[in-house]
């Protein structure tokens, strides 16, 4: 029988490597390193402690089977990104097998190799660096080769691979292949990162648009989703959350669900209140009925100044990079141009709220979680801590989840799941509410205010740049040293260390651009090195991070795309200020030429016509203009430019996005279609956050309950048209795919915004009133 | 315990149930074990737990279980299989039109029953027919291209 909650396209990879369950114990097994006696697919937890899996061995990643199937372990995981398809070309391809005899099994804390969290988008240059999967495959296939070597007695210069044989140049007969080299057995040898890589212009997998192998699951429903995973005498959980932000509980009347069917059950630890109950339904109606008493806090900052109370806190303030002469440049210059930039809170808001199970077993005082976390080994530490358990008595179990896009409630939703299971003794399943999870699960991105200045010379040149922001942090990835980074961490008991401002900004040693606060027209320069794509020298780069009322966390793009939306909508403004068409204004500034080719792939795939914006001023009625942006990706993770093109309506204050043209190189292309699909799906979400998305609150209580309250980007819209450029860069090492086109999109059509009706955009979301607004103050 | 007979994915279902109102996503999920209509946000605003009763796409997640008595439920899953899919799944295969797909079963069966009852309906006609859907991963583009193929499959006169 195969466990039920097993993806069916990994069931499938396994049936196709010829690994049913027991097989795959008795053949693959041996290989594995310190597994616990029920092996790697154990559906429950039942013998600690859990293995924990060393990065430094081949055996952590890969093993081979007599049968000549190939399996490997990845730390990495995939949320509909693409990524378990293209780890699966890079074992065929770096092994030379054929693409069908490999499976994988991924981010299962006891079983794969820890790799932390999948996250920022660094699953790609890690898995293609020099100390993962690819140098595992590299040294692996490099000891086959000795092994071929020594057994048939020849120099290793003189063997070839073809689809897992090893054969002798020449003659066909001396052959040997992987699965009797090393069928059933161990490498036994550490990752050497000098093993010898396949040369890229021999890739026939790698590069290729092999086909995603989850989706076909996906659309006949064959997939299970972390939701769906269903164990043997499980339970149905829900929670019950403090309605306003800082409420802490005070009571709870046990009586006001006595009696409800299902055999309710109620759960609190400090202020975690949840209840349990025989199915879902009963869970749900005993969540609502059950009576809670909360204190009142006091309220949240008021939204309408929400921008300026960010000014006045007290912060912790870096500067990203400080030129000494920036005031004298901005005294200097011909001209100066400034202007304010704000966004606000946004949500992860995934499509199906969150879930994970948890399965505690008293005997043994072990829990395994099922869980669609970026980060299934953090959150293994945060749930030791939280649940009082050894980390080795704790096995996190990934299972794909709705679209996630950073901390979503995923992580919190696990642990939710760990105390009621806990407290219960049996299995529980816990789905959030979609209120709870908009509201009281996630960890929200920050907002930003952002001031900008620059100055220009007489040619309308920028002689210097000066950047100043304020933005929130509370929070972010758990940890097992900080549980109460996410809400149940918080709710449970956990505090955060106190928020410490800073007397004096820190001063950097060496220039990082992480979260694009410097733009891309800087020199970077810090300590006589300069690390930026820009060619001016004077600029200051200052941020002040305050400690925020609402949870916070890397929502997608974190940072970046905000600062990305200032720093381009700004170098826009100079642009027009000096009259200069933005993409050669661009250009001129730019000393990159990857990010500069980026510039020009999406200006010509766009057919854009060189001349300044705005094209009219004092339209009425409907107007349309193109807008454009670029960046590189945390300063050094995947470069990108887009054109949008905007129709606004100047009656209604209403912006449609007519059509989008994204160009994006992340270095070497792994799978074609894999980078088109994340260029338009980051091009698309990026233009719903710029167009519609803003958390809300009133008092302490956040009003974003549902999606009505949240507005996201429907299909009834209209659907702009796509246009994705990905640049093929070979021979240099893989970037981060996808989060370049989100965090350029509300800058390019802002920028398009302005270009169509001389109006000004400085406040994401673009909402009608705020382009009336804007209309008015051209 | 009233009892409870409809037909889901074209085979009779026969049970009981404690609550009438309770919605039929959880009959079709947790009772039936399927995967197809999924939770998204228990509102109807979302569309993550569409299925066709009686032809005609519903949302599963608000609908309760004791309106679907005597009627046919199809799923994404009643459509076809991994191994034999339909031709509104191979479309959406051919077109790689997913991401984390958590959304699907909205585009796919408002699409399905625009798109027959409308075979020469344009890309304008397919985005409005599927107002009101949400894909939080932003994968309408290749949706609606997905849903052009299938209608070009539908003109052609292929069986679907
Ligand atoms: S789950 Fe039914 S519409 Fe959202
Ligand atoms: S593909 Fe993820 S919600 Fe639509």
């Amino acid at each position: 029988m195969t466990p039920k909650y097993f993806t069916p396209d990994a069931l499938d990879a396994l049936e196709r490597a010829g690994f049913s369950r027991r097989d795959f114990l008795r053949g693959a097994g041996a290989l594995l390193v310190g597994f616990s006696a029920t092996g790697p697919l154990a559906p429950t937890a039942n013998a600690q402690p859990f293995a924990t899996i060393p990065l430094t061995q081949v055996d952590s990643w890969i093993a081979i089977a007599a049968n000549e199937n190939v399996i490997g372990y990845a730390g990495k995981c995939d949320f509909g990104q693409g990524f378990r398809t293209v780890q699966h070309q890079l074992i065929a391809e770096e092994l030379s097998v054929p693409l069908e005899r490999v499976s994988m099994l991924i981010c299962d804390t006891a079983v794969t190799p820890d790799q932390g969290v999948s996250s920022g988008s660094q699953a790609h240059p890690t898995q293609f660096g020099n100390a993962a999967l690819r140098t595992a495959l590299a040294t692996a296939r490099d000891t086959l080769l000795r092994m071929a070597a020594t057994q048939m007695n020849v120099a290793m210069d003189q063997l070839t691979v073809r689809d897992g044989v090893i054969f002798v140049n020449n003659d066909n007969n001396r052959r040997v292949s992987y699965g009797a080299l090393v069928g059933g057995k161990k490498f036994a040898v550490a990752l050497n990162p000098n093993a010898p890589l396949k040369d890229e212009k021999t890739y026939s997998i790698l590069g290729t648009s092999v086909p995603r192998y989850d989706i076909p699951p996906k659309v006949t429903g064959e997939f299970q989703y972390v939701h769906h995973v269903r164990v043997p005498n499980m339970l149905h959980g829900r929670v019950v959350r403090p309605p306003m932000v800082g409420a802490k509980l005070v009571s709870v009347n046990q009586d006001s669900v006595k009696g409800m069917p299902g055999n309710v059950r109620v759960v609190t630890k400090q202020d975690f209140v949840g209840v349990v109950a025989d199915n879902d339904w009963a869970a749900q109606q005993a969540a609502l009925a059950l009576d809670v008493s909360w204190t009142t806090p006091a309220p949240l900052p008021a939204q309408g100044s929400l921008y300026d109370f960010m000014r006045r806190q007290p912060s912790r303030d870096a500067f990203i990079v400080r030129a000494a002469d920036v005031d004298e440049k901005l005294r200097s210059a011909t001209r100066t141009v400034s202007a304010t930039y704000l966004h606000p809170f946004q949500a992860h808001g995934s499509m199906g709220s969150a879930c994970a199970v948890a399965d505690f077993r008293a005997a043994t005082n072990s829990i395994t979680l099922w869980a669609a976390s970026q980060g299934v080994y953090p959150l293994r530490d945060t749930a030791a801590a939280v649940l009082g358990l050894p980390q080795a008595n704790v096995r996190v179990i990934f299972v794909e989840g709705s679209g996630c896009y950073g901390i979503n409630a995923v992580d919190t939703v696990a642990l939710d799941a760990g105390l009621l299971s806990q407290a219960v003794g049996r299995p529980v399943r816990v789905q959030l509410s979609r209120k709870d999870d908009l509201v009281a699960g996630e960890n929200y991105g920050p907002a930003y205010v952002i001031d900008l200045k620059a100055g220009l010379d007489a040619a309308g040149n920028l002689q210097a740049w000066d950047y100043e922001a304020w933005t929130f942090s509370k929070g972010g990835r758990p940890t097992g040293a900080s549980p109460a980074n996410i809400p149940t961490g918080e709710l449970a008991g956990f505090a955060l260390a106190p928020f410490v401002p800073t007397t004096t900004p820190t001063v950097p040693t060496a220039f990082s651009n992480n979260s694009n606060a410097a733009s891309a027209y800087g020199t970077g320069t810090v300590a006589g090195r300069s690390g930026g794509t820009g060619i001016l020298s004077s600029e200051r780069v200052l941020v002040h991070t305050l400690q925020s009322p609402l949870f916070t966390g890397p929502l997608r793009s974190p940072n970046r795309l905000q600062n990305t939306f200032a720093n381009e909508s700004f170098l826009d403004e100079c642009a027009a200020a000096a009259k200069a068409d933005p993409v050669q204004y661009r250009l001129r500034h730019l000393a990159d030429q990857r990010l500069a080719e980026c510039v020009r792939q999406a200006a010509s795939s766009y057919g854009w016509d060189t001349r300044p914006s705005p094209l009219s001023t004092r339209g009425t009625g409907i107007a349309a203009g193109r807008g454009m942006a670029c960046c590189l990706y945390e300063g050094n993770n995947g470069y990108c430019a887009m054109v949008a093109l905007v129709e606004v309506n100047q009656t209604t204050g209403e912006i449609k996005v007519l059509r989008i043209v994204t160009s994006q190189d992340s270095g070497p292309i792994s799978n074609p279609d894999g980078i088109k699909n994340q260029m338009e799906g980051g091009a698309l979400q990026g233009m719903g956050r710029a167009l519609y998305e803003e958390v809300r609150w009133s008092g302490a209580r956040l009003t974003s309950i549902d999606w009505r309250a949240y507005k996201s980007y429907k299909f009834g819209d209209w659907v702009p048209e796509m246009i994705s450029v990905p640049i093929n860069v070979p021979g240099v090492e893989q970037m981060g795919a996808g989060e370049c086109t989100i965090t350029c999109a509300a800058a390019a059509i802002g920028n398009a915004v302005f270009d169509a009706t001389g109006a000004r955009l400085r406040e994401v979301p673009f909402t009608p009133d705020r382009v009336l607004a804007a209309l008015r103050a051209r | 315990m009233p009892s409870l007979s409809l037909r889901v994915n074209g085979k009779p279902v026969d049970t009981t149930v404690d609550d009438p109102d309770m919605p039929l996503l959880n009959l079709l999920q947790h009772d039936l074990e399927l995967n197809g209509p999924k939770f998204g946000c228990g509102l109807a605003q979302c569309g993550a737990c569409t299925v066709l009763l009686d032809g005609v796409p519903i949302r599963s997640c608000t609908t309760p279980v004791s309106d679907a008595a005597g009627g046919e439920v199809l799923t994404i899953e009643g459509l076809g299989t991994m191994r034999n899919p339909h031709p509104l799944q191979q479309a959406f295969i051919d077109e790689q039109a997913a991401q984390c797909g958590y959304c699907l079963s909205g585009p796919m069966l408002y699409g399905k029953v625009h798109v027959e009852r409308n075979p020469n309906t344009t890309r304008d006609e397919i985005i409005a027919a599927l107002d009101g859907l949400l894909c939080r991963c932003h994968t309408h583009y290749r949706m609606v291209k997905a849903l052009e193929r299938y209608a070009a499959v539908v003109r052609s006169g292929a069986k679907v």
